[in-house]
C-alpha cells in the first residue's frame, strides 16, 4: 500500500477518534442547560474532567497531521472555512476554560456553565459545517483557495452542522447514561432517545442531499458494482439504529454508548465512500495534496512507535477513572 | 497575493495570539518541573509541608495549563488560517516536526494530566509521581519540537526546494531538527521558563512573608525561588550571550537591529545603551554609548570591525525600533534578575533571608518580570527575522493566506476581546489562589474532605484556597 493511502487512513482515524471522544464531551456541553443545577451538572462535568484534554488532543493531531501529510489540503481548507474555524477555536476556548473556572468562582458558576454550553454548541456546529463545506466542494486555483469568505454558508452546511450537533448530543447523553446514575441518568435516557431520532433524521437528509448534489457522488453510491458494497452502509445503519432504540428502552447502560459509536463509524465510512479519493473535493486528490515520501515515511515511524503507547496510556487513564461518578466516586 | 491590510492584520493577529499563548507555557513548563520536585521531596522526606506546597501549586497549575491548551489549539490552526501559502510550501518540512510534537508531547501531557490532577487517591503515590513526571517531561518535549520548528524558520537547514516552490526534506532529518539556532534557542527558552516560574514562586513567597515572616510554607517557597534566581539567572545571561553570537553568525541583520548599528564600524563598534533609533535618518538619536564595547561583546576584540545595516539592502532590513527596545527590556530584566539573585545570597549569608522586607518587596515587584522578558525576547526574535518567514528564502508578504481584510479584522477583534476577558478572568483566579496562601493540610484539586460546598463562602480566604475542587463534589453527593 502506498504511504499516501496509509496517511489518508491515519488522518481518518485521528478525525474519527476526535469526533467520538471529544464528541461526547461537547455533547455533554450541548445538553448542559437541561441538566439540573448542582449535583447533576457537577457530576456530568466530573465524568469528563479527567479525560477531556486528551480527547481534544486528537483534534490537534488531525490538524497537525493534515499539515504534515497533506499540506496543500490544510492550506486550502482553512482559508476556505476561515470564519468557521475561528468560531470553533473561540468556542473551544470557552468550553475548555469552563472546566477549571467554574470551580474557581462560585459566584459566576452560572456564567461559566453558560460558556461551557455555548462554546460546545458553537464548536460542534462549526465542525459540522466545515465538514459540509468540504463535501460540497471548494474552489481552488493555483494551489490556493479561490472563493470568497462566505462560500461555505449554504443550506447543506447548515444541515451537516445540525447533524453534528445532534450526533454529539447523542454521544453525550449515552455517555451520561453509562457514567452517571439516579436522576441524571434518567434524564439522560430521555435525552438520548430524542437525540437519536434527530441524528438519524439529519443523517438521512444529508445522505439524500449528497446524492442530489454531485454526479460524481451519485455515481459512487448508485452505480454497479459500487452499489453492492455501498448499500451495506445504510443497511447497517438501520440495524444499528433499531438496536440503539431497543437498548434505550431496555435501560441498558453501556450498549447505547457503544451503538452510538457504531453509528458514527458508519457515518464516517459513508463519508469516505462519498469523497474518496479526494481530500478536497472536487479537484484535489490525496496524491495531489500529499507531502513527499520522506516526510510521510518519517512521520510514519513516529506514529508506529508512539501510537501504541498513546493508546495504552490513554486507556489506562480511562481505566483509572472507571465506574460511576458520584456513587462510588473518584477517591 | 493578499492585499496589504489583510497581511498586516494577519501578522498582528498571529503575534497577539502567539504572545498570549506563550505566557502560559512559559509558566507551566517551569511549574510542572517545580511540582515534580515538590512531590519528589515529599515522597523522599515525608514532610507535610512539601505536600501542602504541591497541592497549592497544583491547583494553580491546572488553571494555567488549561489556558495554555486552549490558546495552543488556536495556534496550531492559525498556521493554516493566516499563513496558508507558507503552510503549503513549508508543510513537508515543519509539518512532521509539529506532528511529532503532538505524538510525543501533547498526548503525554494530556494523558497523564487527569491522573495528576484528580488521581492521587486512585493510583497511589508512586504512580501518581510517575504521572507528574510524565506531564513535566511532556512540557519539555513540547518545547523541544516547537522550538525546532521556529528555529528552522530562523536558520533553515537540511532542505531542498522543489519545482513547485515547496520546501522538501533533504536526506537527513537530523539536519532539519538540529538546525543551527535550535540548541541555543531551546536552552535559552527553557531556562527562561524556569526563571519565570521561579520569580512567580518567589513573589508569592515574598507576599506571604511580608504579612507573616514565620509562615513556613512561604519560607520554603521563597528560599527555593531565590536559589533558582541566584544560580539560573547568571546561566541565562551566559546562554543569551552565546545565543546572540550564534545569531550574529546566521542572522547578522537581526543583531544590527538589536544593537542599533545603522552604520558599519570598521574599527570597533560602540555599545549603544540607550537612544532613539530613527530608521528614516539611519541613526540613533540621543545615544548613550560605550565605545568599542559592542565589538568586545560580539567579537571578543575591541577593535574588530562590525558591519551595520548600511550593508543590508533596504528591502531586507528588519524594523529597528521595536527590536532595539524589546532587546533592551529583556536584557535589563535579565540583569535585574541577576541582581535579585546576588542580593538574596547576601541576605542568606547574613541569615536575614526571611526578615528583610525590602528584599521581599523587591521580589514581589519582580514576580511578573519573567513574562515581560519572555515576550520581549520573542518580539526581538520574530520581528528581527522580518521581512522573512523562512529566513532569506521566503518573505512574510508571500506567506499569507488569500483572505479578505474584513474577515481578518473581525477575527482579530474577536480574539482580542475574548482573550482579554477569558484569560483575564483566569489570571484573576490564579492571583486569588495565590493570595489565599498555603494551608496546613492543603486540599488538592482531587479531594479535600472539606469540599467546595461546605467551605465556600465562609471566609474569602477559605474560598480562595479550598473551594472548587471538581472531585470533592462527590464527598457531599448523596
Ligand atoms: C526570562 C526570560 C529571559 C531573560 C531573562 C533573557 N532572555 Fe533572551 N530570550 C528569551 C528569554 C529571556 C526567550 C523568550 O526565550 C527568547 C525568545 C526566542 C528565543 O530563542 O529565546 C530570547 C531571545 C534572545 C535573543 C534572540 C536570539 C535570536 O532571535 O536569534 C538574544 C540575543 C537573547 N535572548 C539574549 C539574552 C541576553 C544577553 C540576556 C541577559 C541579559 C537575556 N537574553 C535574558
Ligand atoms: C516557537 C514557535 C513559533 C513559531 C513557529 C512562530 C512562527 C511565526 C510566524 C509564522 C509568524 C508570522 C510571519 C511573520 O510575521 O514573520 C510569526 C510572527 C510573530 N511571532 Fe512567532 N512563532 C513562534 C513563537 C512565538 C512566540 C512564543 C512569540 C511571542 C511570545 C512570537 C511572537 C511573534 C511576533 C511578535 C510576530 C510578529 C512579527 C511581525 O510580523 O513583525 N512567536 N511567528
Ligand atoms: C506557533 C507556535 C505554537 C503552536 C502551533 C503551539 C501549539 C500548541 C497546542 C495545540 C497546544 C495544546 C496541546 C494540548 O491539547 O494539550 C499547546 C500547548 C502547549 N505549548 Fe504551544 N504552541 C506554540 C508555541 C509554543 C512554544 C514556543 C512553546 C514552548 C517553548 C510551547 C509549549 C507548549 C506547552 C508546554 C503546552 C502545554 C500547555 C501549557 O503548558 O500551558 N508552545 N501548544
Amino acid at each position: 500500500m502506498d504511504l499516501t493511502v496509509a496517511w489518508a487512513f491515519i488522518i481518518a482515524f485521528a478525525v474519527f477518534a476526535y469526533v467520538v471522544m471529544d464528541g461526547f464531551d461537547l455533547g455533554i456541553g450541548i445538553l448542559f442547560p437541561t441538566v439540573t443545577v448542582g449535583h447533576g451538572r457537577n457530576r456530568a462535568m466530573n465524568s469528563i474532567a479527567p479525560v477531556w484534554d486528551g480527547n481534544e488532543t486528537w483534534l490537534v493531531l488531525g490538524g497537525g497531521g493534515l499539515l504534515a501529510a497533506f499540506p496543500l489540503a490544510y492550506a486550502v481548507v482553512l482559508p476556505a472555512t476561515y470564519p468557521l474555524i475561528i468560531a470553533m477555536l473561540l468556542g473551544l476556548v470557552f468550553r475548555g476554560v469552563a472546566f477549571e473556572f467554574r470551580w474557581r468562582d462560585e459566584r459566576h458558576r452560572g456564567f461559566w456553565d453558560l460558556a461551557f454550553f455555548a462554546g460546545s454548541l458553537v464548536a460542534a456546529m462549526s465542525q459540522g459545517m466545515v465538514l459540509g463545506a468540504l463535501i460540497q466542494g471548494i474552489e481552488v486555483s493555483d494551489r490556493a483557495y479561490a472563493g470568497s469568505w462566505w462560500d461555505w454558508l449554504t443550506p447543506y452546511t447548515l444541515l451537516t452542522g445540525l447533524g453534528t450537533v445532534a450526533g454529539y448530543a447523542l454521544l453525550g447523553s449515552t455517555w451520561m447514561i453509562w457514567k452517571l446514575s439516579g436522576e441524571v441518568q434518567e434524564h439522560a435516557y430521555r435525552l438520548a432517545t430524542r437525540a437519536a431520532v434527530a441524528t438519524l433524521v439529519l443523517m438521512a437528509l444529508v445522505s439524500v442531499y449528497n446524492l442530489a448534489m454531485l454526479d460524481a457522488y451519485r455515481a459512487r453510491w448508485l452505480e454497479m458494482p459500487n452499489i453492492l458494497f455501498a448499500s451495506q452502509v445504510p443497511l447497517l445503519t438501520l440495524i444499528i439504529a433499531v438496536a440503539l432504540f431497543q437498548s434505550l428502552r431496555k435501560r441498558r447502560e453501556l450498549a447505547p454508548f457503544l451503538l452510538s459509536l457504531a453509528l458514527f463509524l458508519l457515518g464516517m465510512a459513508g463519508l469516505g465512500i462519498t469523497i474518496w479519493p479526494n481530500v478536497v473535493p472536487p479537484g484535489i486528490t490525496i496524491w495531489d495534496a500529499a507531502a513527499p515520501e520522506r516526510s510521510q515515511a518519517f512521520m510514519l515511524v513516529g506514529v508506529a512507535i508512539a501510537m501504541p503507547l498513546i493508546l495504552a496510556y490513554t486507556a489506562w487513564a480511562y481505566w483509572v477513572f472507571r465506574g460511576k461518578v458520584g456513587t462510588d466516586g473518584y477517591h | 497575493m493578499p492585499d496589504l491590510d489583510a497581511l498586516l492584520l494577519a501578522r498582528i493577529q498571529f503575534a497577539f495570539t502567539v504572545s498570549f499563548h506563550f505566557i502560559f507555557p512559559s509558566f507551566s513548563i517551569g511549574l510542572a518541573s517545580y511540582l515534580m520536585v515538590l512531590e519528589g521531596l515529599w515522597l523522599k522526606t515525608g514532610r507535610q509541608r512539601y505536600l501542602d506546597l504541591f497541592r497549592f501549586w497544583l491547583k494553580i497549575f491546572a488553571v494555567a495549563f488549561v489556558m495554555g491548551v486552549v490558546s495552543g489549539i488556536v495556534m496550531s490552526y492559525e498556521f493554516g488560517t493566516n499563513w496558508a501559502v507558507f503552510s503549503d510550501r513549508a508543510g513537508p518540512v515543519i509539518g512532521p516536526l509539529m506532528a511529532y510534537e503532538v505524538l510525543t508531547a501533547f498526548f503525554l501531557e494530556a494523558g497523564f494530566l487527569g491522573v495528576m490532577l484528580f488521581g492521587m487517591n486512585r493510583v497511589g503515590k508512586g504512580l501518581h509521581f510517575a504521572a507528574t513526571c510524565m506531564v513535566a517531561l511532556g512540557t519539555f518535549i513540547s518545547a523541544f519540537w516547537i522550538l525546532s520548528v521556529n528555529s528552522w524558520m530562523q536558520t533553515p537547514a537540511g532542505y531542498e526546494i522543489a519545482a513547485n516552490g515547496q520546501f522538501l526534506p533533504g536526506p537527513s532529518w537530523l539536519a532539519i531538527i538540529f538546525n543551527p539556532s535550535f540548541p541555543f534557542r531551546l536552552l535559552h527558552t527553557v531556562t527562561a521558563a524556569y526563571l519565570t516560574t521561579a520569580f512567580v514562586v518567589g513573589g508569592v513567597g515574598a507576599w506571604h512573608l511580608l504579612r507573616n515572616r514565620t509562615d513556613r510554607h512561604a519560607r520554603t517557597m521563597f528560599s527555593m525561588a531565590m536559589w533558582m534566581a541566584a544560580i539560573v539567572a547568571p546561566v541565562q545571561i551566559v546562554l543569551g550571550d552565546i545565543h546572540g553570537l550564534n545569531t550574529l553568525e546566521h542572522q547578522p541583520a537581526k543583531v544590527m537591529a538589536m544593537e542599533g548599528h545603522f552604520q558599519s564600524h570598521p574599527d570597533g563598534a560602540p555599545l549603544i545603551l540607550f537612544g532613539i533609533p530613527d530608521s528614516e535618518a539611519g541613526t540613533v538619536r540621543f545615544a548613550v554609548e560605550i565605545p568599542k564595547a559592542s565589538s568586545l561583546i560580539l567579537k571578543h576584540d575591541p577593535d574588530a570591525p562590525l558591519a551595520g545595516l548600511d550593508t543590508v539592502p533596504q528591502q531586507d532590513r528588519p524594523p529597528v525600533g521595536i527590536v532595539f527596545w524589546s532587546f533592551r527590556i529583556m536584557v535589563g530584566i535579565g540583569l535585574a534578575m541577576l541582581g535579585m539573585g546576588l542580593w538574596s545570597l547576601l541576605a542568606r549569608m547574613r541569615g536575614r533571608l526571611y526578615d528583610s522586607p525590602l528584599l521581599h518587596r523587591a521580589a514581589l515587584v519582580m514576580s511578573p518580570a519573567g513574562f515581560v522578558a519572555v515576550i520581549a525576547g520573542w518580539i526581538t526574535t520574530e520581528v528581527g527575522r522580518q521581512p522573512w518567514t523562512v529566513y532569506g528564502l521566503m518573505r512574510t508578504a508571500e506567506s499569507a493566506s488569500p483572505l479578505a481584510a474584513p474577515a481578518v479584522a473581525s477575527s482579530l477583534a474577536a480574539f482580542v476581546v475574548v482573550y482579554f476577558a477569558v484569560f483575564g478572568a483566569g489570571v484573576w483566579y490564579i492571583l486569588r489562589l495565590m493570595a489565599g496562601g498555603v494551608q496546613s493540610g492543603e486540599s488538592g484539586p482531587d479531594a479535600g474532605v472539606a469540599g467546595p460546598i461546605r467551605t465556600a463562602g465562609i471566609t474569602p480566604a477559605a474560598q480562595a484556597t479550598s473551594s472548587g475542587s471538581p472531585r470533592s463534589e462527590q464527598e457531599v453527593a448523596p
